[in-house]
């Protein structure tokens, strides 16, 4: 297991030193600081073997964390931690920067005698963590609040505490996806896909269950075999339901139940927490189509034109639009005429940027430019890099679609009803390029 | 409040100063004085002078300083250990606080303090805490019977802890049960053989319902510790898999990694026909793909594992090759993963889009990364022969780039792409000459050479180019030497004439001017070659050369096998065995994946192979005519003995077994392969050895065995008479017989080729098809001199059983090849399981008490021998001479009963129980194994060996 755990500044000096186990000591602090902080050459791998010691690190901002261990550890496990450590350390007193770290390093030192046991990872979930981790020592706890600690920290919902009370019970879902797409000239999808995340914040009272569902293919076709509902209904919902390539979840949610029934049951975290993330491959809603058109005129100039169709809704609005028309290194002028928006070529960045702030679905705009080129004798032709775009748009380009969210309490007297539900979806660009 | 100034002290006289503040009467002066120290020590300054100030301070009501005070405790006790025990009693006391986070913060320090007189007055506080109420105070109590175990393991199992560890394996929390598991595997792990963490189906059962219960950390050491379980069956193993897979989901990649690694352990038990084994083969894909999504350090520990599990099963991701494309903002060490992976998955469904890629990759910056995607793009040539010529067109693409090493890494690449295609691509050899100046790297170099002298003839100026290169031979490495050794032994071979002069130079530099015993004996080899037989030299240094196998750098499979059972630790980040970069005894043992149900799928370990090859012939009475198959034994055992020896030092070319022999038994270009580096050390020294007498002695004690083993061996190994393997109207006149022996512990095939053709028959070359007990050929198939027409010749080709295993129907069932210069002929032929049996099978009575016991009942087979005029003795004689040992005899009521063990050379055992009825024929034979498919083919042994 992780035998020390060890945070230093830029310069490698150490700001935390805790060592779980006998075989670890203080030249690792050293050997660490020599061979990776101090090494001349780009860091080629994030873990590093020293005299039979392995060292695993990450680094935030200019702030190093490395985990030390002579064992055969699970490394993706310490890699985990290490995320976590900086997850809880966040949560606590904000960035993790030299000056945070030294003026809490008595809490951090707290935090990782509690979180790691002899190398162990223990129970690392903020919200348990601030009910006893305070600062503050434990003082007017009655026994009943310390055995609610205990049982929490070590049950079975180990990311929430009892006890918490709101006037209004609200939640939030943001469904957020970036979609990524390579195309070929002629309009042909050669490569798509979206990551997508359900971010939720939900501040609800008590220790509510709750039950998330969306237009999961499967769920939707099984139902749809319940028989139940006709069959026309049947067949007009599978239509807009979704094939989930992969999902994971949270650690609140019931794997099990979700392997068995794919239905998706938890008790959530209280605050914002990242519910689950997906990706997805088939039937893609593309909101954007980029037409290239590049002709070469002599040696000397290149013709470009580009257009782009907005492919969804005509109520819908698109935001920070931007194209990148990549230009030859040669490039000695540009000319540049486009109906919408601004453009600009970057002589630094190679590349025409053409920007527009709002666009409506079922639209198109177009760019033209007459680009003119420096002669040379360099044989070898111009790669053509791929075009590429940013956007935002308000829906879900995967076509996931957040069909409940239902919050049960048995203890307190609310119900299912009373919750405030907001749910927004987000689709960015992620890459999304098409080849000219 | 900010903490930093703590940091800032450097004054002179700080000590003292520390001092008096510690024995300040007022608590918060204390406190700021306690932290102080402990920032110092942080720094690395040694404040353990302050000893007994910061210990007295322990006895307060105030959490925070009390805790503070128990970090200090825990660094600086070991060098005061006296002063320690200063603090026991407020531990003691602490551990019967009211408060259970006190209880456990006392029980979780006091474990921290490793001093010896400290452990003793832990004992009683620890006990209690192990049986506390609350569930906090016994998870921390199950790691600290850990640490105490660290510390002083004796007084542990003493006191009991250890049982008591055990019963929270069935604790009602899902934490401490986690808690338990990852102290005992710990515990486990520096006792290897004690059966600490007895796994059975009842706390199997319980460890998975808690791991739907328990923290992310929790479920890691659950699903680690049930890696290590072996299922009873396939229904067992399937039934774990079901429960293990909603694992896969999760957001923690460690618990997802873990899960896989139990997964793709137990589903080597599965049956593969079964539905469920394709299912679950569908759904291990998309996790893995997921894992890339991840932030880039677990990205990279991903991307390692992902490597090992192509190797191993390549169809769970082969659709998959797309999430491999390196993404412009990924760390290098992703970049160079993603590679490496991508070159395994290449495939001629993907191989244009994975050029196009490659291509892309050659142009960036990073010197490493480019160079691994040149050699990409030849791997990619000799992988997919559909594609050789775009990637040929590719890497001369990038050669004219003219960056340095983007030209070397591609004129290695060339070279194997040469080897693998020969006669197609050497118009592009003018091109690869312009560039001869600029290569500085050694094995550009030699792959150049190489290129040079295998095809003299074509380029003109060859001798001046050699020549150039020989000024500075001295400066030049062992890598280089050689091969221009070798390249201007092969140019006078071919152009005589004018080279004769360059010829005796570059031999008299390698014999009389080298300290190099490598390069020295090769160049008085080839000096004694040209001297005495040109002819035989030319046959020699220019033989074909053998085909060099697609994959490279695959890792060898016992290996990959032991990498498998550790998915997701650093042993499969680094690829090495945990022995290789672990101190001590502590997680050495080595993990095998369960054999298949019934069938035997783990590959035998070659250590194993080794010691029973050298193993002494079973202690049998010899008859007269055994004893001269002894003696021919002895003698013929060093040269097949030398075979294994070479084995290791081929690891990368391990599959390519044939070609390696060949090649370096030949002496032809040890360089060319694949295998460079490796074969480079190891054949030239196996080369003297090997063209001295070896194999023609081989061959004649093979004839002169044969000779007596046709006089028929009345006990000792019971050989099958020869039979037709391969009639020699389906092989164009070719016609094999032939039988399996085992002599002296090594596994023989004893055939007979007859040429019953018109011409003659040369080039002769064996191969195996994978097979259930991974026989392979253990060294290449000796025919020396050619087969003329209706002549016969009599070959006994040496078996390893290190090859690659594949359960065949039947399960004794072996396909062969055979080569000659005129095509490939295949046959297939059954041996007898009694080959397998090896030298060292007898058991321990104890251990075959305890064994019969163990192995379930449905195991057993029963059969009946019938018409055996033996007794019981003479029989158990007979058997011993097939490593059928009788362990034990028993008489009762005139029946005879002999209890046999025996043991297959990948470590099965098989427990019989013979009854011999005086006066009667018939025996009664019940066969115990823990693979029952077995049982069948040891019988037919027993029938075998007793009737005749």
């Amino acid at each position: 297991m992780i035998g020390g755990l060890f945070i230093y500044n830029h310069k490698g000096e150490v700001l935390i030193s805790r060592v779980y186990r006998d075989d670890i000591g203080r030249n690792a602090v050293d050997a660490f600081r020599v061979n990776v902080i101090h090494a001349r050459q780009q860091v080629r791998s994030p873990v590093t073997n020293i005299a039979r010691t392995s060292f695993f690190h990450v680094k935030r901002s200019n702030i190093w964390l490395a985990a030390v261990t002579k064992q055969n550890v699970n490394a993706a496990m310490v890699f985990e931690f290490l995320y976590k450590m900086c997850d809880v350390m966040t949560a606590y007193f904000g960035k993790i920067s030299e000056e945070n770290i030294k003026n809490n390093f008595v809490l951090i030192y707290e935090l990782l005698d509690e979180i790691l046991d002899f190398g162990y990872p223990q129970n690392s979930e903020t919200g348990a963590l601030k009910t006893f981790i305070t600062q503050q020592g434990i003082k007017g706890q009655t026994k009943e609040e310390q055995s609610q600690i205990t049982s929490q920290v070590t049950g079975q919902i180990g990311w929430r505490r009892e006890g918490i009370k709101y006037r209004r019970n609200e939640l939030f879902l943001d469904v957020l996806e970036s979609v990524n797409l390579l195309m070929s000239p002629q309009g042909q999808v050669l490569s798509a896909h979206v990551s997508g995340r359900v971010v939720m914040k939900s501040y609800l009272s008590g220790m509510p269950e709750c039950k998330f569902g969306m237009n999961d293919k499967i769920v939707i076709d099984k139902q749809g075999k319940g028989g139940t509902t006709d069959e026309a209904a049947g067949k007009s919902s599978g239509k807009q339901s979704i094939a989930i390539d992969d999902c994971t979840f949270h650690q609140c949610v019931r794997l099990s139940k979700f392997d068995s029934e794919r239905s998706i049951s938890f008790i959530p975290p209280d605050g914002e927490y990242e519910l689950m993330r997906y990706r997805t491959t088939k039937d893609i809603i593309l909101p954007f189509r980029v037409i290239p058109l590049v002709r070469e005129v002599g040696r000397t100039k290149l013709e470009v034109k580009v257009v782009i169709k907005s492919n969804f809704k005509p109520s819908l609005l698109a935001q920070k639009i931007e194209v990148r028309i990549p230009t030859p290194l040669n490039t000695s002028g540009v000319q540049v005429i486009c109906m919408k928006g601004k453009a600009k070529y970057k002589a630094s960045e190679n590349a025409i940027v053409w920007k527009i702030k709002r666009m409506a679905g079922m639209k198109e705009s177009q760019i033209s430019a007459e680009i003119e080129l420096l002669p040379t004798n360099d044989k070898k032709k111009w790669a053509r890099p791929p075009i590429s775009m940013n956007f935002e748009v308000p829906f879900a380009p995967s076509g996931l679609k957040v069909r409940y969210l239902k919050v049960f309490e048995s203890k307190l007297n609310y119900s299912d009803h009373d919750v405030i539900k907001w749910v927004r979806y987000i689709g960015r660009s992620g890459i999304y390029e098409t080849r000219c | 409040m900010t903490d930093s100034k703590y940091f800032t002290t450097t004054k002179k006289g700080e000590i003292f100063e520390l001092k008096a503040e510690l024995n300040s009467d007022k608590k918060e002066k204390k406190k700021e004085a306690v932290k102080k120290v402990i920032a110092s020590m942080t720094v690395g300054k040694d404040v353990s002078a302050l000893f007994p100030d910061v210990v007295n301070c322990m006895q307060t009501d105030n959490l925070e300083l009390k805790k503070l005070v128990y970090l200090y405790l825990m660094n600086y006790a070991k060098s005061q250990p006296d002063m320690a025990i200063m603090a026991v009693n407020t531990f003691v006391k602490d551990c019967e606080d009211p408060n259970p986070l006190i209880r456990a913060l006392a029980v979780r320090t006091m474990g921290c303090i490793r001093v010896d007189k400290i452990t003793e007055y832990l004992c009683e506080p620890l006990r209690k805490c192990l049986k506390d109420e609350d569930p906090y105070v016994r998870k921390t109590a199950a790691v600290c019977v850990a640490k105490l175990h660290d510390i002083n393991a004796q007084l542990v199992e003493d006191q009991g802890f250890l049982d008591t560890l055990k019963d929270l394996i069935s604790d009602s929390n899902p934490m401490v049960v986690a808690n338990a598991v990852a102290a005992l595997s710990e515990i486990a792990e520096s006792h290897p053989n004690s059966n600490l963490l007895d796994l059975n189906p009842q706390t199997i059962n319980k460890l998975l319902t808690a791991l739907n219960e328990c923290t992310e950390w929790g479920q890691i050491f659950i699903l680690d510790c049930l890696a290590n379980y072996t299922p009873r069956d396939d229904r067992e193993s399937q039934s774990i898999c079901e429960r293990v897979t909603p694992r896969l989901s999760h957001a923690n990649s460690a618990v997802v990694l873990s899960a896989v690694k139990v997964l793709m352990k137990f589903m080597e038990m599965l049956p593969k026909d079964l539905d469920y084994y394709g299912t679950l083969l569908k759904k291990l894909a998309p996790p893995l793909v997921t894992l890339l999504s991840a932030e880039p350090e677990l990205q990279y520990v991903a991307l390692r594992n992902i490597n090992l599990i192509v190797q191993k099963r390549p169809e769970i991701l082969k659709h998959e090759m797309k999430v491999f494309f390196v993404k412009y903002n990924d760390p290098i060490y992703v970049k160079l993963e993603k590679l490496d992976i991508m070159i395994r998955l290449a495939s001629q469904a993907n191989i244009a889009q994975v050029l196009a890629e490659l291509k892309e990759y050659a142009t960036e910056v990073d010197v490493d990364f480019v160079r691994k995607a040149v050699r990409a793009i030849g791997r990619c040539a000799i992988k997919v022969e559909q594609s050789a010529e775009r990637c040929v067109s590719t890497l001369l693409d990038l050669i004219q780039t003219k960056v340095n090493y983007v030209v070397q890494e591609a004129i290695v690449v060339i070279k194997d792409i040469f080897r693998k295609y020969p006669n197609k691509y050497e118009s592009v050899i003018a091109t690869l000459c312009e560039n001869l100046d600029s290569l500085d790297e050694p094995e550009a170099r030699a792959a150049m050479i190489w290129i040079v002298g295998e095809y003299a003839e074509r380029i003109d100026n060859a001798d001046e180019l050699l020549e150039s290169f020989l000024e500075g031979f001295h400066d030049e490495s062992t890598q280089v030497q050689l091969q221009l050794l070798t390249a201007i032994v092969k140019l006078f071979l071919k152009k005589p004439t004018e080279t004769q002069e360059l010829v005796q130079q570059v031999l008299s530099l390698a014999t009389q001017d080298s300290d190099n015993p490598d390069l020295r004996d090769r160049g008085y080899i080839y000096w004694r070659l040209l001297s005495t037989d040109p002819v035989a030299a030319k046959e020699v240094v220019l033989a074909e050369k053998p085909l060099i196998s697609e994959e490279t750098d695959l890792i060898e499979p016992t290996l990959l096998e032991e990498l498998i059972c550790h998915i997701g630790t650093l042993a499969s980040v680094y690829h090495k065995p945990p022995s290789a970069f672990v101190e001590g005894s502590r997680g050495v043992q080595h993990r095998r994946i369960p054999p298949r149900a019934g069938s035997v799928e783990s590959a035998e370990s070659p250590e194993v192979g080794q010691s029973g090859s050298s193993e002494a012939p079973p202690a049998v009475i010899p008859s007269q005519g055994d004893l001269l198959g002894d003696l021919l034994n002895l003698d013929l055992a060093p040269p097949t003995a030398t075979v294994p020896s070479v084995q290791p030092s081929m690891q990368m070319g391990a599959m390519d077994l044939l070609g390696g022999g060949l090649d370096s038994l030949l002496g032809g270009d040890i360089g060319g392969s694949p295998s460079m580096g490796a074969g480079l050390g190891a054949a030239p020294t196996v080369m003297p050895a090997a063209l001295g007498g070896a194999p023609a002695v081989g061959g004649g004690l093979g004839d002169l065995f044969d000779l007596g083993g046709g006089v028929g061996m009345p006990t000792g190994f019971y050989v099958v008479p020869k039979t037709l393997w391969l009639p020699a109207m389906k092989a164009k006149g070719l016609e094999i017989s032939g039988t399996f022996a085992r002599r002296g512990g090594i596994i023989q095939m004893d055939m007979s080729l007859t040429n019953k053709a018109m011409s003659v028959m040369t080039d002769f070359a064996i191969q195996f098809n994978r097979n259930s007990f991974g026989m392979a050929p253990a060294g290449p198939l000796q025919v020396l001199t050619p087969l003329s027409p209706n002549q016969t010749i009599d070959v006994s080709l040496p078996l390893s059983t290190n090859g690659p295993v594949m359960k065949m129907e039947p399960l004794n069932n072996l396909q062969v090849a055979v080569k000659n210069n005129i095509d490939v002929f295949y046959f297939s032929c059954q041996f007898p399981l009694s080959l397998l049996f090896v030298e060292d099978g007898k058991m321990e009575r104890q251990v075959f008490l305890a064994t019969w016991k163990d192995i379930p009942n449905d195991n057993e087979a029963q059969f009946q021998i019938k018409d055996v005029h033996l007794n019981s003795d003479a029989a158990s004689n007979k058997l011993q001479g097939s490593n059928i040992f009788t362990i034990a005899k028993r008489t009762v009521e005139g029946q005879d009963m002999l209890y046999q063990s025996i043991k297959l050379t990948n470590s099965i055992w098989v427990l019989a129980e013979m009854r011999v009825q005086t006066g009667n024929p018939n025996y009664t034979l019940s066969i115990k194994c823990r693979a029952p498919e077995v049982c069948q083919f040891v019988y037919q042994c027993y029938e075998m060996v007793l009737k005749n």
